[in-house]
């Protein structure tokens, strides 16, 4: 026999089973995509699935409501080896394959967005943008430091008036003669105020140009922007320049133009894409759960038809989400990936991801308004992933223009 | 130090276990299967002192096919090597036991670690029954260990107290929750682990003298009940406690 006094909401969780932090997740596989992994696929998934039960899930509610980025794991997501997974040995990576890495950034993202956030700036925007448009020199001095968490990188590219349109941006670099001079300003810039180098871009001669900038440099400053109620726990800055000079061999050599930060984004958008399948099926599992064990009129709130169809048409998402992004991770493989396959997972995923947040946090009920519960947390993380590394409405476009032929976006 | 390290692959621990059609056995369709906590912690402590000590960590696991997940789990975590003791039907303890033991006993092992039970048949008795079988002295549910000269030092919970061993080795011991905190695989030993090797040794049968007959469930529990919220559920609930739980 149970017998319980209730008063405050944690009391109410008891009374009603809800003691949601001790029930074990249960990841959506209804397709059964698990046999189509590789044994090492399937460990590394696994490895990560446990590391977020252990380490992210007790710590993460608090820390969004602190609006603070839990620093203490950045060392532990390292040893494990998180940073530039699919890179060389030599550069600090582990050679893992596009599923492997996109199984990571699914299991970083059923912790938080914002974690997920914190290692696809770290890995796919900075040590890619090195990895990829940097010399020789600059990817064996800082590679290594990147991948063991010694160094945190960022990526500006947003600018305060150009956000879609970054071709636009009006920080600029100008030669002289030890190096160049950066003048400008960044903004919505993940990890800015606590990273040690950021990748810049900015217009030398009118040609964007990506350059690494290192933290205390005079003239640089990344002041935080507080206030957020999306991704809060991610640490979200302005990048600052005022006459900052920088040594001339911090130019990326190889990045010339626009498609140079695109090349990067659309990596980043490929963990994305995988990224917030991982936020859907953690809120499903809560809310199927909770619509399990919590009743109204006497019944199971899972015994009415509409939750039913809400749980139904979450799972056939979640499950389309998943088949999208396996696919996009063997083309990624065989290099046969455009960056419209990826918009059009990007866009995707996002919104469905967000639909069935929106879905899980109405099934909680007013419970699902609280941080005991995750879903209405992911819902509104899920607000700034939609919007970042392109909007909706941005990767519609690009799919469209390949479609016709024609651009409708300038 | 040459060290062994005896795993077993376990039904995930939250998983639903259920009766399989023959009444004799789990049906194992669906359910997750891992390595036997008991083990990681045993594989964990082989691992510290292979880096304190030098020498090396050969993970064995006796069964069919699936056992090789709790080898190659065990080899990501870091172990060197791995023995698969491949049996073709189920053994019961003893048998078990016995095909280890006589895969064991010529490689020079200086230390043989095992988990203090597994999961799944809750037996614990695999352990000791090796040791015994190899004629080497064993510590069961050990939580503190030490090495030195060649010695161990071993420390175990007993009722109201600590029980301290000293053995010289080749020595056996199972590991207790709280012996160390097992580190994961990091994506770096997982991609290793693809590229070590392990040896399949066919298993030398033994008969078993013991057979399961017959699987069922516990009897199923009462259904809890609410009494009210607040505090005016305190004066029934004291009285449920008196008189029908009768704990007060
Ligand atoms: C939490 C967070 C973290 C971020 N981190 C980074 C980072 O690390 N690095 C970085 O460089 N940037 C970062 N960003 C910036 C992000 O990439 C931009 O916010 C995004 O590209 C959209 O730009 P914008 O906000 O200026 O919106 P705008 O471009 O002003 O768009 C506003 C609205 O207009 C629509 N729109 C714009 N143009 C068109 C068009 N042609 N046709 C139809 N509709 C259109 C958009 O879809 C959107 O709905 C981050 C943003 C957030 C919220």
């Amino acid at each position: 026999m149970i017998l319980i006094v209730s008063n405050s909401i944690r009391d109410l969780q008891q009374t009603t089973k809800l003691a949601k932090m001790t029930d074990k997740y249960t990841a959506l596989d209804y397709y059964k995509l698990d046999d189509l992994l590789t044994e090492e696929e399937r460990m590394i998934r696994d490895m990560v699935r446990s590391w977020v039960d252990e380490k992210v899930i007790p710590i993460i509610g608090k820390a969004v409501d602190e609006g603070r980025f839990p620093k203490e794991l950045i060392t532990e997501m390292a040893e494990l080896g998180l940073y530039g997974a699919t890179l060389p040995e030599k550069y600090g990576g582990a050679g893992v394959s596009q599923i492997a890495y996109g199984l990571m950034l699914q299991e970083l993202e059923r912790g938080d967005s914002g974690i997920r956030s914190f290692a696809s700036v770290q890995s796919s925007l900075a040590m890619f943008a090195i990895y990829r448009f940097g010399s020789e020199e600059q990817k064996m001095k800082y590679l290594p430091k990147l991948a063991a968490g010694e160094m945190i990188g960022c990526f500006g590219l947003t600018g305060p008036n150009h956000g879609s349109d970054p071709g636009g941006m009006n920080t600029s670099a100008k030669k002289d003669a030890d190096g160049y001079i950066l003048n400008g300003a960044k903004m919505w810039i993940t990890n800015g105020t606590f990273a040690d180098i950021a990748i810049v871009w900015a217009k030398l001669d009118g040609v964007i140009r990506g350059f690494i900038v290192e933290a205390g440099t005079p003239g640089y400053s990344a002041p935080e922007m507080k206030k957020k109620w999306s991704l809060r726990a991610s640490v979200t800055s302005e990048l600052v320049f005022d006459d900052c000079r920088i040594p001339a061999d911090s130019l990326l050599p190889e990045a010339k133009g626009l498609s140079a930060p695109l090349t990067c984004l659309n990596q980043a958008r490929y963990g994305i894409a995988w990224g917030v399948v991982g936020a859907a099926m953690a809120c499903f599992d809560e809310a199927n759960q909770y619509a399990q064990t919590r009743t109204q009129f006497d019944k199971p709130l899972a015994s009415f038809q509409m939750i039913q169809e809400k749980l139904a048409v979450m799972a056939t998402e979640i499950t389309k989400a998943q088949l999208l992004v396996y696919r996009l991770g063997q083309l990624k493989q065989e290099g046969k990936l455009t960056h419209q396959m990826v918009s059009m997972a990007k866009y995707n995923n996002c919104r469905e991801a967000l639909n069935v947040a929106r879905q899980a946090r109405d099934i909680l009920g007013a419970a699902g308004i609280t941080y005991e519960f995750h879903s209405g947390r992911h819902m509104l993380n899920l607000e700034s992933v939609y919007t970042y590394e392109g909007t909706d409405s941005i990767h519609k476009l690009l799919v469209g223009a390949d479609l016709t032929g024609i651009e409708a976006f300038r | 130090m040459n060290i062994a390290v005896l795993v077993k692959l376990v039904p995930d621990s939250t998983a639903v276990v259920k009766i399989g059609d023959d009444r004799r056995y789990i049906s194992t369709a669906d359910l997750n299967f891992v390595l036997n906590p008991y083990d990681e912690y045993a594989v964990e402590e082989g691992l510290k002192i292979k880096e304190k000590e030098g020498g090396d960590v050969t993970v064995v696991s006796f069964g069919d096919d699936t056992a090789q997940k709790a080898l190659r789990t065990a080899l990501a975590m870091g172990a060197g090597a791995a023995v698969h003791i491949k049996s073709s039907g189920g053994s019961d303890m003893l048998g078990t036991a016995k095909s280890i033991a006589s895969v064991l006993k010529d490689r020079g092992f200086d230390l043989i670690v095992a988990g203090k039970v597994a999961i799944d048949d809750d037996c614990g008795a695999i352990g000791p029954m090796v040791a015994e079988l190899m004629d080497i002295p064993h510590v069961t549910a050990v939580h503190t260990l030490s090495l030195v000269d060649g010695k161990l030092t071993a420390e175990r919970d007993i009722e109201g107290g600590v029980e301290v061993f000293e053995s010289t080795l080749p020595a056996l011991i199972t590991a207790e929750k709280g012996l160390n905190d097992p580190r994961y695989a990091t994506l770096k030993g997982i991609m290793m682990s693809k590229k070590k090797k392990i040896e399949v040794v066919e298993a030398e049968s033994f008969e078993s003298k013991t057979e399961v007959i017959k699987m069922s469930y516990p009897p199923s529990r009462p259904p809890g009940k609410i009494v009210g919220e607040g505090v005016e559920a305190v004066p029934e609930l004291v009285k449920l406690l008196k008189e029908e739980a009768k704990v007060l």
